[in-house]
């Protein structure tokens, strides 16, 4: 039995405290605000989570901190909100009439033209206002990425992010004079019971434990397990598809959690990008320099490691850099839990190795080897906020001049990430040269057969695919050379 | 600090607030940042409001055989399905009554998108889902997707245009050099942030009132008019702001708010149509796609001897605005050069994909990038630089200086402009460390380019070049101002308030900015063009000076002065020896009975355009700029970074520069990302598969130049313009070309600068390493051979 229920939705609407029972499993937020709060300055501009118009702030705790989020609105479900507070652009402004910091800013410096991308913007600033106190430049881009202008050519808005924080420190914005007390009621909102709505038959459950959610998925084995919904959210509102039952893992603590077991880290499948990014860092630096391109903070913020491999998506990023590391799987069913490679997880398009009832525990990342170098690219037309033309992820360690251990895995290159074993065994064992990397380039034509589709060529993706073989090669063994565009560019030599 | 000598400070003090020539923040920014400023589908909804949304074909060319709407008319809070049989008017939603767009397709699909019925239900949610029920039976039909098959097949949507002057032929045939090319550049989707939408509200006697999201709200009135059946006296049209235009809400607004007009007209509830994002991209134009050939002669220093291109263009389905369109390309065919000798001709053609429509710039980027090319390949055949190509061809300032349409260019500011923008991006020295830095690199290599752009103002459609506005001055002495201009984000409202502040020298804040409507200043043209600010800032003024002309004489008589002692200052008059505030004036007037409201007109003078004879005088006067764009390229993937872009744009004398400075950077950042990462891809079905921003990816943040230096070239117009300013909307779209050649440069390092990479947009990584690698091949044949 998944233990006590409790029947209504509750969450602060900035000061306000909002108990829902009737409502729709995925509603979104957006629609929520704009069609029944009528709360319209937050904007619709995709409804796939690509544009950033209706980012709003999502305030959570985390370890009993006050954590602010940008996240969007559009593909986000109103029940997930849940012991949260919402923040919307109509918040900011103070009673007297005063804007706020953020807002004052982008008028100072002329950072909006037409007006539409703004409160999405101003979302986005106001999160990195309350949670940084000096972001560099390039982390003030990393924080728009996911805001789309295609008026201003985002210069001023980017210096309304310096701006900001001349017109007063964050410290004394009432939002951060306040947060104890949001904090607080937050405390006071979380409970043990799983949440249990929904309207017409469907249902949402948002569990707390995870043997509530193993005892729901085997009750409900047909349900669709949301994480973040960055990818689900998408199902519903381009494909406005129907889903029945609803159970959202987000709320389940033992699933956000990251235990360092000595060895590995073991990553709990609702663990988001964004809490996963620095870990992973610490220990692949490049899976942080892929992580940061994963999506953009809105994404990131909602989108979670277990649900970018539960999902089977041949194109996420995850999971090529995690099957190069050599990270595996927990699945449990019930009290059952098993342990497999992450790579054997993929079966074929569309069709992984999960049972009915059965879910994604946990992620078991195994620290590297000292003697590992490991690299991961992602190609794509844009570097920020795109999906992957091609991704690899390599995991090489040469020992006396040749090639002891090699884990090649690539994404966008089949139907499911997938280790290049034609190109694994070229190298194994050969010399580490520009010789052996040419015949594990050549081998490559043999582990794949990608297709042609609006983000490449089979062609390109044949040859980059290849040629990061080569990037491999030189980041390893040519320490002057430039080989990174964006990013830490030290990282290419660590 | 300096001392202000005392006339400046009088000056100073006597500077009203919002003058023009000085930064003003746009009108609407304190709402835009708090989320206050309405669009449409923040709009209150009137009680009863039914939703509308749109079926459509899947197929790209096909007979309807039959079309089954049972379903749809049975889904849950239908209230009523619309096909073309429901149109008391004519099935028309084109720009110029050509007949060719019909609003539903009734027996023939041309394009895989076109809408064939509307569906009106009680939630979006369920006209949505309605919408998709429909059975329809098709019988398909060969279909032309590309710019190769449609010349194929040769079909064309409107008449071409030829431009010639001397003898192309014999000029090219004479010349010492001759190069021919060809080049493909691809199309581009506007990505306004607020899609398309209208709302329409039934009124008595068949009126209707559209809010519609238009950058032409007179073409909406006619449209709703002519599908209604109604005289346009009955339909008013409003828009207070568009969330972004580009040209895409030009003329492809009229569809949407036919659509609503339709279903309000039918059910006598209000209505509103808004499509998803991904339906938006389907059913709406874009910019053309070309392929372009080039035959060019040239001597041995580079001197062009004579030119002929071809422009043909993928136009879609329809004609919409493609004559001008392509017309705009071969206007812009020459950029800043003289051609001794010229010929030019267009090729629009007709295609199953969706009609081609205006896009910021209008077919003249597509005319700026191929004679870019042209220079590009002048100056790898001589193994020059192309910025000496560039000067060497530029149009003259008393000679050679007669375009290919035969208007002599009088206002030729590049020469001195690009000098200065050489200079101050310290052009020629970084030219130089660069190659050393290429030299020395494997995998990575820079790239560094300076283009020009000259763009002409004015309608090449004469009669568009017409203005209204409508001012009045209420008792309080507030002003309420009206223009026939739309709010799209460029700042138009704010740039018109302040030249009607300035003529009455009150503060701004005492100007009341409202909603454009058909209601109030009628037959306006689009704000296209670029001309805005030209038009209606002009039209304006000319309202407010007659209502000033009244406020004068009324003084003078009143208070017994010469007219020409009534002077306004700041929020006040003086008359003769006395100073009174500006609202005791309009008090006293309005009690003398003088009419304190006014319309304005105003005409461009000087233009006239005979297309047939390609022959005139087609634009006002020209606006120019140049940049000069750093990148760096990976040549294991292609990809690349702007590192630095350096950009010295001519506004004339600015109305507000800081307004025209977000003009210049986005529109930069716009046309960088039309040549380089914003790509549509259409799949053997014609249907298109870059449809939402997932897969269409215009410039994100961190994709602007690392180094972004933009200045303005603060010279007044040379013709009388609006405080001798001039537009400022398309011209700096120009300015990402630099990009381009930024790249092209780049990659041609790897055949060590010898063969022209023809590098075409939009240059997406994949597009860069096939040119490295055909480069590389090229040039690995060349040695060869050699």
């Amino acid at each position: 039995m998944p233990g006590p229920m409790r029947d209504h939705v509750r969450f602060l609407l900035g000061d306000e405290l909002r108990e829902i029972r009737d409502v729709d499993p995925t509603m979104t937020v957006l629609d929520w605000l704009r069609t029944v709060e009528r709360r319209v300055g937050t904007k619709e501009g995709c409804a796939e989570g690509d544009c950033g118009a209706c980012t709003v702030v999502v305030g959570r705790l985390d370890g009993g901190r006050l954590r602010h989020e940008a996240v969007n609105a559009c593909i986000r479900f109103l029940p997930t909100l849940d012991g949260c507070q919402l923040l919307t652009v109509e918040h900011l402004k103070a009673e007297d009439g005063r804007l706020h910091p953020v807002q004052q800013a982008l008028v100072d410096r002329h950072g909006s033209q037409c007006g539409f991308c703004t409160p999405g913007f101003v979302m986005s600033l106001f999160a990195l206002y309350q949670n940084e106190e000096r972001p560099t430049p390039e982390r003030i881009d990393d924080a728009l990425a996911g805001n789309l202008c295609r008026c201003t050519g985002y210069a001023p808005i980017a210096a309304a992010a310096e701006r900001m924080y001349e017109l007063g420190a964050p410290a004394d914005d009432r939002f951060s004079v306040r947060r104890n007390e949001v904090a607080r009621r937050l405390a006071a909102l979380a409970d043990e019971a799983t949440v249990a709505v929904g309207r017409d038959g469907r249902r949402f459950f948002a569990p707390a434990s995870a043997d509530a959610l193993a005892a729901l998925c085997l009750e409900h084995p047909d349900a669709c397990i949301v994480a973040g919904a960055t990818d689900v959210g998408l199902w519903v509102t381009k494909h406005q598809r129907v889903l029945p039952t609803v159970i959202y893992t987000g709320r389940v603590r033992d699933l956000r959690t990251i235990v360092d077991t000595g060895e590995a880290l073991s990553i709990g499948a609702a663990v988001t990008y964004a809490d996963a990014a620095a870990p992973l860092a610490r220990l692949y630096p490049d899976v942080g320099e892929l992580v940061r391109r994963i999506g953009a903070e809105q994404v990131r913020n909602m989108g979670t490691v277990g649900g970018n491999i539960a999902n089977g998506s041949p194109i996420g990023d995850g999971p090529p850099a995690l099957i190069a590391a050599g990270a595996r799987l927990v699945l449990r069913r019930g009290d059952e839990r098993r342990t497999l490679p992450l790579e054997d997880f993929f079966i074929a398009y569309g069709r992984q190795d999960r049972r009915p009832g059965e879910f994604v525990e946990r992620i078991i990342v195994p620290k590297p080897n000292p003697a590992d170098r490991f690299r991961a690219y992602k190609i794509s037309k844009r570097f920020d906020q795109d999906i992957s033309a091609v991704c690899g992820a390599f995991r090489l360690r040469v020992e006396n001049g040749r090639v002891a251990d090699v884990r090649l895995a690539y994404g966008g290159m089949a139907g499911t990430p997938k280790r290049a074993s034609e190109a694994e065994k070229a190298l194994l064992g050969q010399p580490w040269t520009e010789a052996s990397v040419h015949a594990a380039m050549a081998a490559l034509a043999r582990d794949f057969t990608p297709l042609t589709d609006w983000r490449a060529s089979a062609g390109y993706r044949q040859r980059v695919a290849a040629n990061l073989l080569m990037k491999l090669y030189v980041e390893t063994t040519e320490p002057s050379a430039e080989t990174r565009l964006v990013g830490d560019r030290s990282l290419a030599h660590a | 600090m300096l001392e202000l000598t005392p006339a400046e400070s009088l000056r100073q003090a006597e500077r009203i607030e919002g003058a023009v020539h000085h930064d003003r923040r746009h009108d609407s920014a304190h709402k835009h940042v708090s989320g206050e400023a309405v669009y449409i589908d923040d709009m209150p909804e009137p009680a009863g409001l039914l939703h509308v949304y749109l079926g459509l074909a899947s197929k790209a060319h096909a007979r309807i055989r039959a079309m089954d709407l049972t379903a749809v008319q049975a889904a849950p809070g239908v209230v009523r399905v619309f096909t073309a049989a429901d149109i008391p008017g004519h099935n028309d939603v084109g720009c110029d009554g050509r007949g060719d767009e019909p609003m539903f397709a009734t027996n023939l699909v041309e394009f895989a998108g076109q809408p064939i019925f509307a569906v009106a239900a009680t939630t979006r949610d369920e006209a949505r889902r309605a919408a998709g029920l429909a059975v329809v039976d098709y019988e398909e039909l060969p279909a032309v997707l590309d710019i190769a098959g449609a010349r194929h097949k040769g079909e064309l949507v409107v008449t071409p245009m030829r431009l010639a002057r001397g003898d192309a032929a014999t000029a090219i045939a004479a010349a010492p050099r001759r190069i021919t090319g060809r080049m493909s550049i691809g199309g581009q989707e506007h990505f306004y942030l607020e899609g398309q939408i209208a709302l329409a509200i039934p009124g008595e006697d068949g009126e209707v009132t559209v809010y519609s999201s238009t950058q032409h709200p007179s073409e909406v009135q006619h449209v709703v008019a002519h599908v209604l059946d109604l005289p346009s006296g009955a339909v008013t049209v409003e828009v207070r702001r568009m969330g972004g235009g580009f040209g895409g809400k030009e003329t492809q607004a009229n569809f949407f708010a036919a659509v609503a007009a339709l279903v309000a007209r039918k059910t006598g509830r209000a209505a509103k149509l808004r499509p998803d994002r991904d339906d938006d991209m389907r059913i709406t134009g874009k910019r053309h796609d070309f392929e372009v050939e080039y035959d060019i002669g040239f001597d041995d220093e580079g001197r062009i001897a004579g030119v002929d291109f071809t422009f043909a263009a993928r136009c879609g389905y329809a004609a919409d605005l493609s004559g001008p369109v392509t017309d705009r390309a071969l206007f812009h065919g020459d950029n800043c050069y003289f051609y001794p000798a010229v010929h030019m001709r267009s090729e629009p053609l007709k295609t199953n994909t969706v009609s081609n429509t205006a896009f910021r710039g209008f077919g003249g980027p597509q005319g700026v990038v191929a004679a870019e090319r042209m220079i590009e390949e002048i100056a790898f055949a001589l193994g020059k630089d192309p910025l000496e190509i560039r000067r060497l061809n530029f149009y003259g300032t008393a000679d050679r200086n007669v375009t290919p349409y035969h208007q002599t260019v009088t206002d030729n500011v590049i020469h001195d402009l690009v000098a200065r923008l050489a200079s101050d991006s310290d052009y020629h020295a970084r030219r130089a460390e660069i190659r050393a830095w290429n030299a020395r690199r494997r995998w990575q290599r820079r790239g560094l380019a300076l283009t020009p752009v000259k763009f002409g103002i004015s309608f090449t459609k004469t009669e568009a070049n017409q203005a209204g506005a409508l001012v009045h001055i209420y008792k309080d002495g507030s002003i309420h101002l009206n223009h026939g201009g739309t709010e799209m984000g460029q700042g138009l409202y704010t740039k018109v308030a302040q030249v009607v502040a300035e003529e009455f020298k009150v503060d701004l804040s005492r100007v009341h900015i409202t909603a454009t409507t058909t209601g109030k200043v009628p037959n306006t043209s689009p704000t296209a063009a670029s001309s805005g600010a030209d038009l209606n800032g002009m039209a304006a003024r000319a309202a407010a000076r007659t209502i000033k002309e009244r406020l004068v004489a009324f003084a003078a008589e009143h208070w017994r002065v010469a007219p020409e002692a009534v002077r306004f200052l700041r929020n006040r008059v003086a008359i003769g020896g006395q100073e009174i505030p500006f609202p005791e004036l309009v008090r006293a007037a309005y009690t003398a009975r003088v009419s304190l409201s006014s319309t304005g007109f105003y005409k461009t003078p000087k233009i006239h355009w005979d297309r047939a004879a390609g022959r005139g005088h087609p634009f006002y006067y020209f606006a120019y700029g140049a940049a000069a764009s750093e990148v760096v390229v990976d040549l294991l993937t292609g990809e690349y970074r702007v590192e630095r872009t350096d950009i010295l744009h001519d506004c004339g004398r600015s109305l507000n520069p800081a307004i025209d400075r977000g003009q210049i950077e986005g529109a930069f950042v716009q046309g960088m990302g039309w040549l380089t990462t914003e790509e549509l891809w259409w799949d053997a079905e014609g249907r298109l598969r870059t449809h939402a921003p997932s897969t269409y990816k215009i410039p994100a943040c961190s994709d602007r130049p690392r180094i972004f230096d933009v200045r303005l070239y603060d010279t007044p117009n040379r013709e009388e313009t609006i405080y001798r300013s001039k537009a400022v909307g398309e011209p700096p779209f120009m300015l990402g070309v630099s990009v381009l050649h930024a790249l092209s440069d780049a990659v041609a390092s790897v055949a060590d600068y010898r063969l022209c990479p023809r590098l075409d947009p939009p240059a997406t990584p994949e597009k860069v390493l096939a040119a490295i690698e055909d480069l590389r091949d090229r040039a690995g044949r060349g040695s060869a051979a050699s």
